[in-house]
């Protein structure tokens, strides 16, 4: 079934093109991974399915409804899940409270003006911080923890309203080696269990060749390659946008990674 | 026609002086986020200097020396207030500057008191343009030429040096990315002290130009930095153009409504001159509604400096505070035992909880709601005048009455915020503040429903309230309920929301919470408990008229509120007492009370940035209960 | 540690305002009679530190002569932060915490209003020295208040004979928006008309007290080509209307009246630009020849090497009402004040006057004169002094017309 479907989608900046005519679908279960350089235009897609940011053109359909021009938050209600590329959580509230919200939120009371926010849905936001391996840290502060942690409860954070598709904006960035690996599993795990669709985006190639159903590859706002991870990997044009001529993924390992210069995902800019 | 035309001139002969000021404050923000209040002493000092310089040296060389002596003058003391006090605080939260810098101001008007008297000073005529010329059969003085010529010759100047100078490329490249400026290695505190310094300089020119204008006064601080305010806001912070056209815009309006006079429409008799009161903030509603980063703004982007400080998790009440809450209430409650031997601290007692609820109500927005408030005392006047009203117009009896401040101050509320929470940051404040003055306005003007100037008095508790005890503890019981009731909203669901809105809108959106909704009820709220304080205000005092809901109530709440500490939800609660404590003795003991309130509020922001509350909760906190 | 640090400061938080808001109870002292005093020090400096001086020298005078009805006179001063709210705090407090016998004070008319509410209620004497508006003693008056300084009313009324006489037919007028400009215009208005059924006002220019755009009103006045010109514009806004008028021209072969512009403390700072001819009322210090204001003056002169503003006029003529109330009463208790204030003479700076027993309001006169330029400084001439009797309506008229409640 499918679950996300995109339809030419093309989003200008200026008289930029920061994505191109794009079309891909993502069905329930699968775990779908979208590679590109930087500013290939991979932010722009998820900032548009997000709802962050309108299409000049094209359709997006998430469960045969077009989302085109609904607001982030009427696109959560319809069960989507989002994480960014720069960790958004509420940093004056412990990592507990933050999933709690989005748990509050998604049983829709949030317009509660006299129950202590606290006391609701405790159990299953510790379940969900259990899940990504935070259960620990519930009682923090989350402005007190490390990048990657963050990176984890945005992750439970997102996954509160039990969505039928996740969108991940480099879920791992700022993790150490192992910790990427863990995170990835995880959330293919869940993949599975909940039978979810899941679109990220991933620098670690070592990460998206080991764990991916499928990859989808964008460069300069165009979707030039789509398919299974073998046939992406040997794909000559997308070795090229990747590394210029003669080299190949295969030499690459996960801990030469080079660390990329943030970006700030409130203000998209164009590519 | 002509009338109209030779109007226009008027216009922009006055709108010079304002662009100086707003340029100037506007270069300031732009470089160093700095919010300026005290520009308009700047301005005024300016005025002053040229008019001691004036009266000394004498003659051509007086008048014109002394203007360009003054400027600098300005400048250099500009300079010594970036060096000396500014450089302290760029690293606590932008309100606090602003704070800081009001301090400053009154700390600088009773200098000038203290130094040039209490009488107007008015300087002598412009040597060589003191005449007029002949436009439209019309006079027009030779030195309003001047203005209108050397308004223009600035702005453009301004131009070349932002645009050719190296000074002026960092000056922009500060304006729009100050982290990129750091990266490229500017000695960025040698360039803060000078674009204040330049700052400084345009608002004393603007003040010294006025010599041969308009007297130098101890009034004019707070009258120039209103408009001075506006004319940013209106043109967009950081742009020196948008100062230059929102200062004609408003000059050339103001203009225009005393050219049209008096008309009258059938029965109805408008004297559209009465309008230039508030011609400026009804402009900047307009604008800022329409427009909301001003006519040539642009979005600030989100500065994340390590002033920035969000506020840690909430926690609820530990035994100590709840034992000191109920040992506070038991001692308020049992103040008027003591009525015979202290019968003043009942009516102090009263104040001070009136102004808790006033300030608490303003915490609620500001804090937990991000949302910086400059009028506020807009829904303390719905409440007043609504209590006020109700009896005077409706005989109703206390508590009804009581009723309808908070539904008056939520009606202004519902509307005001509808749209103040479509904006952020300095623009929301002052969108907010336009409103206030609005209301203000409509209180003042209004005469045969509000009492004009005057307002509206004989508003007493009647009976059994009508002793100072009983209505102490009315007022005690309300204060309690309405602390309470904000306390729990924000442990709520819907008071995390708000602060989740505020700690991050992009997250917020993303797990379904519509921030503008949010904010517009928090926004509500917030006005309906104000309202009260209102209402309890008109009954306390047994009159409410329009200055007491002016611009000075707003920023005493505001003061309240960064004084207790604008982190913690005691803060509030501290600070309005400190606050009203701290005046009441102060103005007693001194004439010279402004300054020495200023300078208080200047220790406090030096020595505790994060409040009062701020602090002692630092110092209760080991290192082990920090991280708890 | 840590709780106990926490409670500490809790308590400290708890105690400390408990015991401000007590503050300290002065011990009352019963030799002698304390006025409270508040005023709007800060706002309105020009006017009130002369007033404070004149309140001084009296108290001074008084004391030295032993006081009045065997105690002496205690001056308790406050600044009443030049708002309603903080005025009616501050009166509480004299009330309360100073203990003191009476009231006396303010300047502006919102908070003068707002005092003799509270006077009313408290049922404490209070004579408001300064705020002109009639309202004090008309519509919001009240048994506890008396006024001494010439209403807005009485003001407007010694410039009507002048504006009367001038016969001109289209009249301008000018003055800030508050009520004091309101009220003046409106009864100005009202009066002329009744004079002189033809009059035409051609333009009403209303800018915002303290913040006038003052070439561009001087402008509308001109264009609107009156015969004649009202104003109650004062202070920085008859400075900078006063230099664009003569600049421009506005003033030029028109006649004009003006409200409290010969007053030293708004006339001396317009050095040269004084209009001439003016018709104003005010306060000609260097002109008055009669032997009270001769020994004021020198007294005045001796003691603050400076000559009288108007203000200290009233502040002098306050503190002597007082005592010629407290001797007449033969104490300082409220209702035997209030009994003695009725049709009370005293002799001021300016002579004797009385405060009136149907509207409590002291019939103390000014000076009407034109204003012209002497030595570069402008100048009262022709001034003739306008007793305060004959520019109030009769007690019979007052009662008829209601323009006082029933007490």
């Amino acid at each position: 079934m499918t679950t996300l479907k995109i339809r030419h989608l093309t989003k200008l900046f200026g008289g930029v093109r920061a994505v191109d005519d794009v079309s891909f679908s993502v069905r329930s279960g699968e775990f779908l991974a979208l590679i590109g350089p930087n500013g290939a235009g991979k932010s722009t897609c998820f900032n548009m399915i997000n709802g962050q940011l309108a299409p000049n053109a094209g359709d997006i359909r998430f469960s045969g409804r077009s989302i085109v021009g609904l607001p982030p938050r009427a696109i959560f209600r319809m069960g989507v899940g989002r994480t960014f590329q720069i960790a958004a959580t509420f940093a004056s509230m412990t990592v507990l409270e933050n999933v709690q919200m989005g748990l509050i939120s998604h049983a829709a009371q949030l317009f509660g003006l006299w129950r202590p926010a606290r006391v609701l849905h405790r159990e299953p936001a510790i379940e969900l911080l259990r899940q990504v391996g935070m259960a620990d840290a519930a009682d923090r502060a989350c402005r007190e923890l490390a990048y990657g942690d963050v990176k984890r409860v945005e992750l439970a954070i997102a996954l509160a309203n039990a969505p039928r598709l996740l969108l991940m904006d480099e879920p791992t960035a700022g993790m150490a080696p192992r910790e990427r690996n863990d995170l990835i599993a995880l959330v293919k795990q869940l993949v599975v269990e909940r039978n979810m669709a899941v679109l990220f985006t991933e620098h670690s190639m070592d990460v998206v060749f080991a764990h991916a159903d499928r990859v989808i590859v964008l460069a300069r706002g165009k979707l030039i390659a789509d398919g299974a991870v073998a046939a992406i990997r040997d794909d000559p044009q997308v070795q090229e946008v990747y590394f210029g001529t003669g080299k190949t993924f295969s030499r690459r390992t996960a801990g030469h990674q080079a660390p990329r210069p943030c970006t700030d995902q409130s203000s998209p800019s164009p590519p | 026609m002509d009338a109209f035309l030779f109007q226009a001139l008027n216009g922009f002969a006055s709108a010079s002086g304002l662009f100086f000021v707003g340029a100037g404050l506007s270069l300031i923000f732009g470089v160093s986020r700095i919010v300026n209040s005290a520009h308009g002493s700047l301005y005024m000092l300016g005025l002053y200097f040229a008019w001691t310089i004036s009266q000394y040296m004498g003659g051509a060389l007086g008048f014109w020396g002394g203007i360009v002596l003054a400027a600098m003058a300005v400048a250099g003391l500009g300079a010594l207030i970036e060096v000396s006090l500014l450089r302290r605080i760029y690293h606590v939260p932008q309100l606090f500057q602003l704070l800081a810098t009001f301090g400053l101001m009154l700390v600088i008007n009773d200098v000038a008191l203290g130094l040039w008297g209490a009488e107007d000073l008015l300087g002598p005529r412009a040597p060589g343009l003191s005449g007029f010329v002949t436009i439209f059969g019309r006079r027009l003085p030779q030195y309003d030429l001047f203005l209108i010529v050397v308004g223009p010759l600035v702005l453009v100047a301004l131009h070349l040096l932002l645009a050719r100078s190296r000074f002026g490329r960092l000056i922009r490249a500060a304006t729009q990315d100050r982290e990129m400026l750091g990266a490229l290695g500017v000695n960025q505190a040698l360039l803060f002290t000078a674009v204040f310094a330049l700052g400084s300089f345009l608002a004393g020119l603007g003040g010294a130009l006025q010599l041969a204008r308009e007297p130098a006064s101890l009034s004019l601080d707070l009258a120039v930095i209103s408009e001075a305010f506006v004319v940013v806001v209106i043109g967009g912070m950081g742009s020196i153009t948008g100062a230059f056209v929102a200062a004609v815009l408003i000059a050339q309006i103001k203009a225009l409504c005393i050219a049209i006079g008096v008309v009258s429409i059938g029965e109805l008799t408008i004297n559209f001159s009465q309008l230039t009161l508030v011609a400026e903030f009804v402009v900047m509603a307009a604008v800022l509604v329409v427009r909301p980063y001003g006519l040539f703004g642009r979005p600030q982007g989100a500065v994340r400096s390590a002033g920035d400080a969000a506020d840690m998790p909430l926690r609820p009440a530990g035994r100590p505070l709840l034992v000191a809450a109920t040992a506070l209430a038991l001692a308020l409650l049992s103040l008027p035992l003591l009525e015979a031997r202290f019968p003043y601290a009942l009516i102090v007692g009263t104040d001070v909880l009136i102004a808790v609820v006033f300030a608490t109500s303003l915490h609620f927005i500001m804090g937990p709601g991000g949302m910086h408030s400059f009028g506020h005392a807009a829904y303390f006047g719905l409440g007043a005048y609504g209590a006020a009203l109700a009896v005077k117009w409706l005989a109703l009896p206390l508590g009804a009455a009581l009723l309808c401040a908070p539904l008056a101050a939520l009606a202004g509320a519902l509307l005001f915020g509808w749209f103040a929470v479509r904006l952020s940051g300095i623009y929301l404040a002052m969108l907010t503040l336009a409103f206030a003055q609005i209301v203000w306005s409509i209180a003042f003007q209004w005469e045969e429903v509000t009492g004009g100037s005057n307002g509206l008095l004989g508003i007493w508790p009647p009976s059994p309230f009508d002793n100072r005890a009983a209505y102490y503890l009315l007022t005690l019981a309300v204060a309690v309920v309405a602390v309470i009731v904000l306390r729990r909203l924000l442990f709520a669901p819907f008071g995390y929301a708000l602060r989740a809105g505020r700690d991050s809108p992009l997250r917020a959106g993303a797990i379904g919470i519509d921030v503008r909704r949010m904010q517009w009820l928090g926004f509500a709220l917030s006005g309906l408990v104000c309202g009260l304080a209102g209402g309890l205000f008109v009954f306390a005092k047994g009159s409410i008229s329009p200055e007491a809901i002016g611009v000075g109530r707003s920023i005493d709440g505001i003061v309240m509120v960064l004084l207790g500490g604008i982190q913690s939800l005691i803060g509030p609660i501290v600070g309005a007492g400190v606050y009203s404590l701290l005046q009441d003795m102060v103005m007693r003991q001194t004439d010279y009370w402004r300054a020495l309130l200023g300078g208080v509020i200047l220790l406090i922001v030096l020595l505790f940035p994060g409040g009062i509350a701020g602090a002692l909760a630092r110092w209760t906190q080991t290192p082990a209960g920090a991280s708890r | 540690m840590s709780s106990f640090r926490t409670a500490f400061a809790l308590a400290l938080l708890c105690c400390v305002p408990v015991l401000c808001i007590a503050g300290g109870a002065r011990a009352q002292g019963a030799a002698t009679i304390k006025i409270g005093e508040l005023n709007s020090y800060k706002a309105q400096p020009a006017f009130l530190e002369p007033y404070r001086k004149g309140m001084e020298l009296a108290v001074e005078e008084i004391n030295g002569a032993g006081g009045v009805a065997g105690r002496k006179l205690e001056l308790v001063v406050r600044d009443d932060g030049g708002n309603p709210g903080d005025a009616v705090r501050v009166a509480e407090e004299l009330v309360t915490r100073e203990k003191v016998d009476l009231l006396a004070g303010t300047f502006l008319s919102h908070i003068g209003l707002a005092v003799t509410e509270f006077a009313g209620r408290r049922k404490v004497f209070f004579l408001a020295a300064e705020p002109l508006t009639d309202k004090i003693t008309w519509q919001n008056g009240n048994a506890y208040t008396y006024r001494l300084r010439t209403s807005t009313y009485m003001q407007v009324a010694m410039l009507l004979p002048a504006a009367i006489a001038a016969k001109k037919k289209r009249w301008a007028l000018v003055y800030p928006n508050f009520e004091y400009g309101q009220a003046a215009a409106a009864i100005f208005k009202e009066q002329l008309r009744a004079a002189q059924p033809d009059v035409e006002f051609v333009t009403e220019q209303a800018p915002p007290l303290g913040r006038i755009d003052a070439g561009a009103v001087a402008q509308a006045v001109d264009d609107a080509k009156p015969d004649a010109i009202f104003n109650a514009l004062f202070s920085a806004d008859l400075a900078k209307f006063a230099r664009e008028g003569n600049t421009r021209g506005t003033f030029n072969g028109r006649f004009a009246v003006s409200l409290l512009s010969g007053e030293p403390e708004y006339l001396d700072p317009l050095r040269d630009e004084v209009p001439v001819g003016w018709i104003v009322t005010g306060y000609p210090w260097y002109a008055i020849e009669t032997p009270e204001h001769k020994a004021f003056i020198e007294a005045y002169r001796r003691k603050f090497n400076d000559y009288p503003r108007f203000g200290s006029v009233i502040g002098y003529s306050t503190i002597k009402s007082i005592a010629a109330g407290i001797a007449k009463a033969g104490s300082s208790d409220t209702d035997k004040l209030l009994k003695a204030f009725e049709n009370l003479k005293v002799v001021g700076p300016f002579g004797p006057f009385e405060y009136r027993a149907c509207d409590h309001q002291a019939t103390m006169g000014a000076y009407v004169g034109e204003l012209a330029l002497r030595d570069g400084k402008g100048v009262m001439v022709d001034a003739k002094f306008v007793d305060g009797n004959t520019v109030l309506p009769s007690c019979a008229e007052v009662a008829s017309r209601r323009l006082r409640p029933q007490n």
